[in-house]
């Protein structure tokens, strides 16, 4: 007990250390090309802190946090799920499609849209899943393959099949969901706690799934009997089976648990704000979100952070064009953020371990 | 005795390569798809096959030293950027040497987290691959927003790269002196597999990039210094051993270094040569995944150069066919139904049950696939090499048997 402010510190130093070196390389970037850093971040703030960037901050973590949390459940059973972007965008697409085909009332309109972007994401993963368990193939390499396979079947059908004529627009499109199957926003309730509503702004109901999920996460992997054979199953699989766990099932389990939830990553933009899912459906999101769960650590707060964290840059980064600096500065901030963080946390590691060791060599002197 | 095995395995090759060229001109003869076996597909597919060998060459030392290099792609980006950069400014051949120093320079960074560090392999290498795809895109734009470059997303073209063909067979060209094309005018007679095979090998033998030359010769090079030189088996050992490697006096942390500095280096040239000699300039998302069907390669090649070659001339191939006839990838359809059956029947052999069905069930998935579409869709042809790598993959895995070391963390003096 007498270690635990040391504890905190440490625990604090790494992200603090990341953040200092991730300022420390764009300002750098930003220097190397006559840009002054302090104009660039101050506008950045200024821009970033408004109630209207806020919430579109938030908009774009929600997705980002559900991405994560699909990833997070493969890391923490040992396995590592980079098929998210292919998962996601299947997922949303059968959504969109099926969820504009059926008749339901409005709760029940959602919940069937759910169930379907789960199990299309689950399906997807479970090819990996059973290349894996089956045949031994890196889950790797199998699920970034299958997500180049899954951007071809997406468009595919998409032009071929799902497609509706949107007038005026040469972008393809699926039928537009009925108002039964879009989310609802949070802005009524937040204009009753006194937030302003803001030109082109709004906040997602899918923040509130997002919550559960993330809440659910914790309480499963950390609290309950499944969740612990996950875990002792991706830390050491041959102590797990030698204590009954099955390891291979827990994989596949891991694997297709994973792509259901990212599924699920996709809805957000879906239900709340695009109602179609078109060719431009955005992108990226399964791989901004490895960095979201390397950076918060697989841990529900902590990915919650990162995910803000991204959000807040992407959106806040829009308004360097104003003195002629490419946006994609945010790229910058967050690639060096997640690289000094992974190699901060292992410093950390180490040095508690090195700590523990004193201790215990302390201890045992005595 | 391991001399024995080798000139066997040599002849195996061999076989398999005309028996491959054999069944392809059935299937040319019998769907009329003449792209199957034509120069053009053979010298493209040769042409695509380079960057995907670098890739896995990078892969190999890597992965031989214990390191997991999954970074494979991104340094493969900064590799292509940095050939598209420099190469416009000062010729391909700069190019070329900045895209192998920029992939180093990416493999340093893997390198510092991974060895020095102790980060797990894969979330550095994917790390990576996000910050190159990001730091290129950034720097892009601000060269286009100054106006050197067309566009944040390509880059001013570079100047060719000379050819040349093999002497007497190919038609090459030696101070001045215009050899004859034997291969090419037998190719034309249409001698059903004479032909067949005499276009393949004047694919793969006339009108090659200097680059390319180098590029293969690279395969028996990287089989000399792993296998036969000292430093091969220091850097092998620490793949398999590190403990035991370091109580032999190799120096493992160097080893190690080594091993994956080289492997950004040879990633970095493959990147170099899909921007400067596949194409003529840098373009973004130009390397689409390649570095990881790269390492795919080296899976399927068993961490060995002439595995691993086979594997990615065999991705190679279906790249070449999609890029330049989908009426051939029609047909080679076929082929992965006769593939699949053949799994299907040995797993039924084996009383596996569920393989047996779902393999069977694929085949007839792909069965329907060509009786249902006379041409396959656009979109759908573009992912025959990725689905061709998964076939591969889970067709082959289970016999494959890496350095046992690889992807471990080692602490000099066995700390955690």
């Amino acid at each position: 007990m007498r270690f635990k402010p040391g504890k905190i510190a440490l625990s604090i130093a790494a992200p603090v250390f990341a953040a200092v070196f991730s300022l420390a390389v764009s300002s750098a970037s930003l220097l190397a090309t006559n840009k002054s850093p302090r104009e660039a971040f101050s506008l950045m703030w200024e821009f970033g802190s408004g109630a209207g960037s806020l919430m579109e901050a938030v908009n774009l973590a929600t997705s980002y946090y559900i991405a994560a949390i699909a990833i997070a459940l493969t890391f923490r059973a040992g396995l590592f799920n980079i098929g998210v972007e292919g998962q996601l965008r299947l997922g949303s697409l059968f959504a969109a499609y099926f969820g504009a085909m059926i008749v339901l009332p409005p709760v029940l309109h959602i919940l069937a849209i759910f169930l379907i972007a789960m199990f299309v994401g689950g399906l997807w993963a479970s090819i990996a899943a059973y290349m894996k368990v089956k045949r031994g193939v890196s889950e790797v390499i199998s699920t970034i393959m299958l997500n180049s396979v899954a951007g071809g079947v997406s468009a595919y059908l998409l032009s071929k099949h799902f497609m509706v004529k949107v007038e005026g627009s040469n972008d393809l499109a699926t039928k537009p969901l009925p108002a039964s199957g879009q989310f609802p926003d949070l802005m009524p309730v937040l204009k009753k706690l006194g937030v302003e509503e803001q030109p082109g702004g709004g906040v997602y109901g899918m923040l509130l799934v997002a919550i559960v999920l993330g809440i659910a996460f914790w309480f499963v992997v950390n609290r309950t009997r499944f969740g612990f054979e996950l875990r002792s199953s991706g830390m050491n699989p041959i102590a797990a089976r030698v204590s009954g766990v099955n390891s291979k099932k827990m994989t596949f389990i891991a694997l297709v648990a994973s792509g259901a939830i990212a599924g699920l990553a996709g809805l957000p933009t879906l239900l709340g704000d695009t109602h179609s899912y078109t060719l431009g459906f955005r992108g990226g999101v399964g791989f901004t979100a490895i960095a979201i769960a390397l950076l918060g650590r697989n841990s529900a707060v902590g990915m919650a952070i990162s995910a803000l964290l991204f959000g807040f840059l992407e959106v806040a980064s829009r308004t360097l064009e104003l003195i002629d600096i490419a946006p994609e500065t945010y790229v910058i901030m967050q690639g060096s953020i997640l690289l000094s963080a992974v190699i901060a946390y292992e410093v950390v590691r180490r040095y508690q371990l090195t700590l523990q060791s004193h201790a215990l060599a302390k201890a045992g002197d005595k | 005795m391991l001399e024995k095995g080798k000139l066997s395995g040599m002849r195996r090759t061999i076989i398999i390569f005309f028996g491959i060229i054999a069944i392809l001109s059935i299937i040319r003869v019998a769907t009329g798809a003449s792209d199957l076996t034509s120069v053009g597909t053979a010298q493209a597919a040769l042409l695509l096959s380079v960057p995907i060998v670098l890739a896995a060459l990078g892969g190999l030392f890597a992965e031989r030293a214990g390191v997991v290099n999954i970074g494979l792609e991104g340094m493969m980006i900064m590799g292509a950027w940095a050939g598209g950069f420099m190469g416009s400014k000062h010729g391909p051949w700069v190019g070329l040497l900045a895209a192998i120093f920029f992939g180093a320079v990416g493999a340093l960074v893997h390198a510092i987290a991974t060895i020095t560090f102790g980060v797990d392999h894969v979330v550095s290498g994917v790390a990576i691959n996000i910050i190159a795809a990001g730091l290129v895109r950034y720097i892009s734009t601000i060269l286009a927003q100054g106006g050197s470059w067309p566009g944040p997303s390509q880059s001013p073209d570079v100047e060719p790269i000379g050819q040349n063909g093999l002497p007497i067979l190919s038609g090459g060209k030696y101070f001045g002196w215009q050899s004859p094309d034997i291969l090419n005018s037998i190719g034309e007679k249409n001698w059903f597999l004479i032909s067949d095979i005499s276009r393949v090998l004047r694919g793969l033998t006339g009108e090659l990039s200097y680059v390319t030359m180098i590029a293969v010769a690279l395969v028996p090079i990287s089989y000399y210094i792993l296998w036969k030189t000292s430093f091969g088996l220091r850097l092998r050992s620490t793949g398999e051993s590190p403990i035991a490697a370091e109580s032999l006096g190799v120096n493992v942390y160097a080893m190690k270094y080594w091993g994956v500095l080289l492997s950004g280096g040879f990633a970095g040239l493959g990147g170099g040569f899909l921007a400067i000699v596949a194409a003529n300039h840098y373009q973004e998302n130009q390397i689409g995944g390649r570095g990881y069907i790269g390492l795919a390669a080296m899976l399927f090649g068993n961490w060995r150069p002439g595995g691993l070659l086979a594997g990615s001339a065999l991705f190679g191939f279906a790249d070449a066919l999609q890029l330049r006839d989908s009426a051939a990838i029609h047909a080679l359809l076929l082929l992965i139904v006769a593939f699949l059956l053949f799994a299907a029947w040995r797993s039924f052999k084996k009383g596996q049950r569920i393989a047996t069905i779902v393999a069977l069930a694929l085949a007839g998935f792909f069965a329907w696939f060509f009786v249902a579409f006379e041409e396959l869709p656009g979109q759908l042809v573009t992912m025959t090499p990725y689905l061709a790598t998964l076939i591969v993959l889970s067709l082959a895995s289970q016999r494959l048997r890496g350095p046992a070391a690889a992807g471990l963390p080692y602490r000099r003096g066995g700390l955690k």
